[in-house]
């Protein structure tokens, strides 16, 4: 257990960090220490307050299944290319194996689940990006896979709704992930010029090339309390400047006052919150 | 000559610049400085020019040559402001129907304080988006690194280009093996697991052409840009800008 949690606290480098095992402990165990204030937190009480530290707010990590549980109304969530599993396009050394354990690691097959459903009766398409699967990555079929979900969105004329957790571009793919950048601002663009709603909530962290696309292209971007968002890690950061960073920086209440978020809300009232921004944005006859 | 002598190549000091590029191309080039936001960002040089008889908007990152001016430069690694300079100028290129060219020399976007506090990534991110849309021809040349986000910044074009000796590439070879394999003497094998030579690139459909380098590499690229802008100044927009969507639309997909 304090392996685990010692490798919560201080993940190996981002890209190749092993899967975040925090999600599973939740609910696997009968109580987990917060990795913040270090209490003792019952999973049940902390299962309830939607993966939040009852005593010091901090936001414990998500998989995808979680998220959508706490975000839709239940039942209806309908999965799309949940099938969409990564190719080993440049035949990198070592990324077979990568695949593999990332996806037994995690149960999923790529390192988002897309979708559509319901929140609070609103109609939305939802992608959820996952820090279990290769730290959130983005791979080509992680592009693929939101590219896609956009163009159903505008097509169908759905707002979309992301979660996004990265650790950047993944590098096993070199230059077909980075092109997923430019592949996926494409299908934004089209979505936003049909004057759809794009709503994306940053968590922790958010980084590197799902900062400088998707991430930062939403027309409302709310962040989770001190979630991670760079472009550059401070690790990286710190390396170039040969300083140490200030306490907060990148952090999202730095976002914030540097007017790159719009708000920061707690996990608590994310579906509320979420579910007015879609209320005032429905289409209606005046 | 093996990737990594690629790289070596493509970060060579002799190497031309994107200023070199333009003086030699171009005829009547006058700067455009500023993103109206911010400042100025010396490592983009943005401006208008004629390209034979075209007007052209051509934007370039610049590395400088001698190590006053690079540092001045900031070794071609642009801030936030830089890429706004360089979005403002596309944007006046879409309003008087100005084709744009690109010339793309980074080792990366700037890793610093003050790029992350101005939103290097919101920077980045919106140059993405817009130029898939911008209703006007878009053609980049990698002349020598193409490091990363900074470099894919510029280059969301109709047409990409590499000069024979550039590389592209999500990341360097240095921090490819110092993530991979805690050791950064493996830079050659990373080199050449990540493809990122003109050769792969044109093999994985990420650019178009490779452009010859050599005594005639000026006359040569002057005359391929001239012939692919007017080609596509002949297209109707809305087609133009469908295909550019559509030649990224493919990469990664399911085949």
């Amino acid at each position: 257990m304090s392996g685990r949690m010692r490798k919560f606290r201080r993940p190996r480098n981002v890209l190749e960090g092993q899967p975040a095992t925090q999600a599973e402990e939740i609910v696997e165990t009968l109580s987990v220490s917060c990795p913040k204030c270090k209490k003792s937190v019952d999973s049940d009480d902390l299962a309830e307050s939607f993966g939040v530290c009852p005593y010091c707010r901090h936001h414990f990590k998500l998989n995808p299944r979680q998220r959508v549980r706490q975000i839709l109304d239940e039942g209806s969530f309908l999965e799309i290319d949940k099938d969409l599993s990564p190719k080993n396009i440049l035949t990198f050394p070592g990324y077979d194996a990568k695949i593999e354990s990332a996806i037994s690691g995690s149960g999923e097959k790529e390192g988002v689940v897309c979708g559509t459903g319901k929140i609070s009766g609103f109609p939305v398409a939802i992608f959820v990006m996952n820090p279990q699967f290769m730290m959130g990555s983005m791979g080509s079929m992680v592009g693929e896979k939101i590219t896609r979900l956009f163009e159903l969105a505008t097509k169908e004329g759905l707002p979309v709704l992301g979660f996004t957790v990265s650790g950047g571009a993944r590098m096993q793919e070199g230059i077909v992930s980075l092109m997923q950048m430019a592949k996926t601002s494409g299908a934004v663009k089209r979505h936003s010029d049909e004057g759809l709603l794009y709503v994306c909530v940053l968590t922790d962290p958010t980084t590197g090339g799902v900062t400088a696309s998707f991430a930062m292209e939403a027309d409302i971007i709310l962040a989770e309390p001190y979630a991670l968002v760079a472009f550059a890690g401070p690790r990286v950061i710190e390396q170039t400047i040969r300083k140490k960073l200030p306490a907060g920086f990148q952090r999202a209440e730095f976002l914030l006052e540097k007017g790159f978020v719009d708000d920061i809300v707690d996990r608590r009232r994310q579906k509320k919150h979420i579910a007015s921004i879609l209320s005032l944005h429905k289409r209606e006859a005046v | 000559m093996t990737a990594y002598e690629k790289v070596a190549a493509a970060r060579d000091k002799n190497r031309p610049t994107a200023v070199d590029f333009i003086n030699e191309m171009c005829e009547n080039f006058l700067e455009m400085h500023g993103d109206r936001r911010y400042a100025d960002d010396p490592a983009i040089v943005a401006g208008i020019a004629r390209l034979g008889n075209l007007p052209v908007t051509i934007i370039g990152i610049e590395k400088g040559h001698d190590i006053k001016e690079r540092n001045k430069r900031n070794f071609g690694s642009a801030h936030p402001e830089g890429y706004r300079k360089a979005l403002r100028q596309m944007k006046l290129a879409e309003k008087f129907n100005r084709p744009v060219v690109c010339l793309i020399d980074t080792s990366g976007a700037y890793c610093g304080i003050g790029a992350e506090e101005r939103g290097q990534g919101q920077a980045i991110a919106e140059n993405l988006m817009e130029m898939m849309t911008l209703k006007t021809p878009i053609v980049s040349v990698l002349i020598g690194e193409g490091g990363s986000g900074g470099a894919l910044a510029l280059g969301v074009a109709d047409q990409v280009l590499m000069l024979e000796n550039s590389v592209y590439s999500v990341i360097s070879p240095e921090g490819c093996a110092s993530i991979l394999w805690k050791d950064a003497s493996k830079v050659q094998r990373a080199a050449e697991c990540l493809k990122l030579t003109a050769e792969d690139l044109l093999g994985l459909n990420v650019i178009e052409e490779i452009v010859p380098e050599g005594d005639q590499l000026f006359v040569h690229l002057k005359e391929r840009l001239i012939a692919i802008l007017r080609e596509n100044s002949k297209k109707d927009v809305s087609d133009l800008t469908e295909k550019r969507y559509e030649r990224f639309r493919k990469i990664g997909g399911v085949v």
